[in-house]
């Protein structure tokens, strides 16, 4: 070390000359810290830094908060009882979006109860039975790339099959058939990580006691598992519940005359109703409050879900 | 030999493992369905012609299917959006990990949560009556919709997702790398940029991919704020027609089984291919540059 240099440095603070007669010793060993202005700078550098990190914390609660602020401004004088109790009237400036809220309901929980058996059995498979391997990676793959595949995809893929090849029809079953195939990597996900969370002893004891794999998991696993697996389930229905894309060639036409009386029949939907009043309707501007009612209802339902499984969760996770 | 017990053994393993091929099946499925409709494009469109020709005139006579412009306006959309999404979803994890105390973190982790489960038609909807108008006036433009509101609304789609993913990587980086770090005189902050972040790099990257390939998949967001022009922009501020809002706003009056409905699949044949691009280079990141454990670091 370059004592000299370092002595200088020091010397250079106002504080430093103080103790020179009497700490010498001291002062050696300080000169092998670094100077005083160097651990300013570091904790300056630091303050920025954490500042830039807050910052950008904040301009995402921000934007979550600018884009609910100004859809319940501008919807919530649009919503009454009649709005959300009564059909569609003259061409769709009046009345309310009672069918939009069913078809909305039916099309996103008929796509969870499609997809719920098969991802729950799918996590069980992944958690419980799969050894690690080629098969494993494959079928992760599988899911993975399900997860990526673009929203408008499952779309095309719902009319190619559903639709037209098992003729079921611009219908509410091809509709919920498709958000059911766009879910299942959510369902999977979220099943796996509370059958993860079941801690191993639960499944030791219960195999130690005789019990064969699947009574283990019937018995066992699945029960302590159930509350994460119901927060996945609330999770799946309020992102099918929003998604547009999927169901504009499956399921979603721009107005029914009457409800639906049964899964073949063609609905109307929250998301699929914002787009057409916002895009394609008769007058843009005369039902602007109607298309800020309909995004305030949608978003209240789908937040609502999402909140009330994010409280729930970290409920659960505190238990454990 | 095999009892009632090891016989309903065999058979749950089987079934099980039957119904957890159903991802991969129904995958296969789509790209089954998406060549068997999309192919029939090569009639009567060479591929060249098809990705590269700069005309997208679908309904004029004779048609031009030349997807190039929704090709480049995907493109531009996407690296757009993700010069705004990876800084902030990053830091914001690197917050969210390193810094925030578990009480504040509490209130920021469930609002990007929510962030993320906002429905994209909302978002969309959002752009267009408010944001639009806005851009329209501070700067100067014939119309709002356009690249940069679009890759604006984009970026805080797929912001959760960066965000959320970026987290788990920095959280799995063992303690002790950082009190090493630590111990050594570092400031909290150089530990962060020197150890933790190299450390978490390849979940990162992986979490930066996943993003963009959510953004460059979104529709209803690029239907209704990207202002729908199928011309390969000038400017950020030129309107737009990425692929999926092609589809999107197409599909319903092309003829069935027409030349338009084929373009239409052949255009999400290249969405789907790009796709699977991103989340297969996830994926390699994810295995070939794995953090086993401290050893390996």
């Amino acid at each position: 070390m370059d004592n000299n240099i370092t002595i200088s440095t020091q010397s250079a603070l106002p504080d430093s000359g103080a103790g020179r007669n009497s700490e010498k010793r001291s002062i050696a060993l300080r000169s092998l810290l670094p100077g005083k202005a160097y651990q300013r700078r570091r904790k300056l550098v630091q303050g920025a830094a954490f500042g830039l990190f807050r910052l950008a914390a904040l301009v995402n609660g921000l934007a979550l908060f600018i884009i609910v602020y100004f859809m319940v401004n501008g919807g919530w004088t649009a919503i009454n009882w009649t709005f959300l109790s009564q059909p569609p009237r003259d061409a769709m400036t009046q009345g309310g979006i009672l069918p939009c809220i069913l078809g909305t309901l039916y099309l996103s929980v008929g796509a969870i109860a499609i997809a719920l058996p098969i991802g729950v059995a799918s996590a069980i498979y992944l958690n419980e039975y799969a050894r690690p391997g080629r098969v494993l990676r494959l079928i992760r793959l599988g899911i993975n790339n399900l997860a990526g595949v673009p929203s408008i995809v499952f779309g095309l893929f719902g009319l190619a099959l559903f639709v037209v090849y098992f003729g079921f029809g611009v219908s509410i079953l091809s509709g919920a058939m498709t958000l059911a195939a766009m879910s299942l990597p959510v369902i999977i996900g979220s099943t796996e990580e509370a059958l993860r969370a079941v801690p191993d002893t639960y499944r030791e004891a219960s195999l130690g006691l005789g019990a064969t794999k699947w009574q283990t998991i019937y018995g066992v696993v699945l029960p302590s598992a159930m509350p994460g697996i119901l927060t996945g389930t609330i999770l799946g229905i309020s992102r099918a519940a929003g998604e547009t894309a999927p169901i504009m060639f499956t399921a979603a036409v721009f107005y029914t005359p009457s409800l639906p009386t049964s899964i073949f029949d063609e609905v109307m939907a929250l998301p699929y109703h914002i787009y057409v009043l916002a895009t394609a309707g008769t007058n843009i501007e005369a039902t602007r409050h109607l298309q800020y009612g309909t995004a305030l209802v949608l978003i209240v339902l789908v937040l609502g879900m999402n909140l009330v499984a994010i409280i729930y969760r970290s409920h659960l996770r505190r238990k454990l | 030999m095999a009892n009632p017990r090891q016989q309903i053994e065999r058979t749950m393993n089987v079934f099980f493992f039957v119904v957890a091929s159903a991802s991969i099946t129904i995958l296969l499925l789509i790209m089954l369905f998406l060549f068997s409709e999309g192919l029939p494009t090569f009639t009567f469109v060479s591929v060249k012609d098809f990705l590269f020709g700069i005309y997208w005139y679908p309904t004029s006579d004779p048609p031009d299917f030349g997807i190039f412009p929704l090709i480049v306006a995907s493109v531009s959309v996407t690296i757009l959006s993700a010069m705004m999404s990876i800084p902030l979803g990053v830091l914001t994890a690197v917050y969210l990990s390193e810094i925030a105390t578990p009480r504040v973190g509490e209130i920021v982790k469930p609002a990007v949560e929510l962030l993320a489960s906002l429905p994209s038609v909302v978002i969309g909807f959002f752009g267009m009556v408010l944001v639009a108008p806005f851009l329209q006036t501070v700067f100067d433009l014939p119309t709002g919709l356009n690249l940069f509101n679009a890759s604006l609304m984009l970026a805080f789609m797929s912001i959760p997702t960066i965000c959320s993913i970026s987290e788990d990587a920095l959280h799995s980086v063992p303690t002790a790398l950082r009190e090493a770090s630590l111990a050594l005189g570092a400031t909290q902050f150089e530990t962060t940029l020197r150890v933790v972040l190299p450390a978490a790099l390849s979940g990162i990257s992986t979490a930066v991919i996943l993003g963009m390939s959510r953004a460059i998949g979104e529709t209803m967001v690029v239907l209704m704020v990207a202002g729908g022009a199928a011309m390969v922009p000038g400017s950020i501020f030129d309107p737009v027609r990425p692929m999926p809002a092609s589809i999107a706003s197409e599909m319903a009056e092309a003829p069935f089984r027409g030349e338009h409905y084929y373009a239409l699949f052949a255009t999400g044949i290249v969405l789907f291919l790009f796709t699977l691009l991103f989340n297969i280079v996830a994926d390699y990141i994810q295995h070939r540059f794995k953090q086993v454990g401290e050893a390996t670091l």
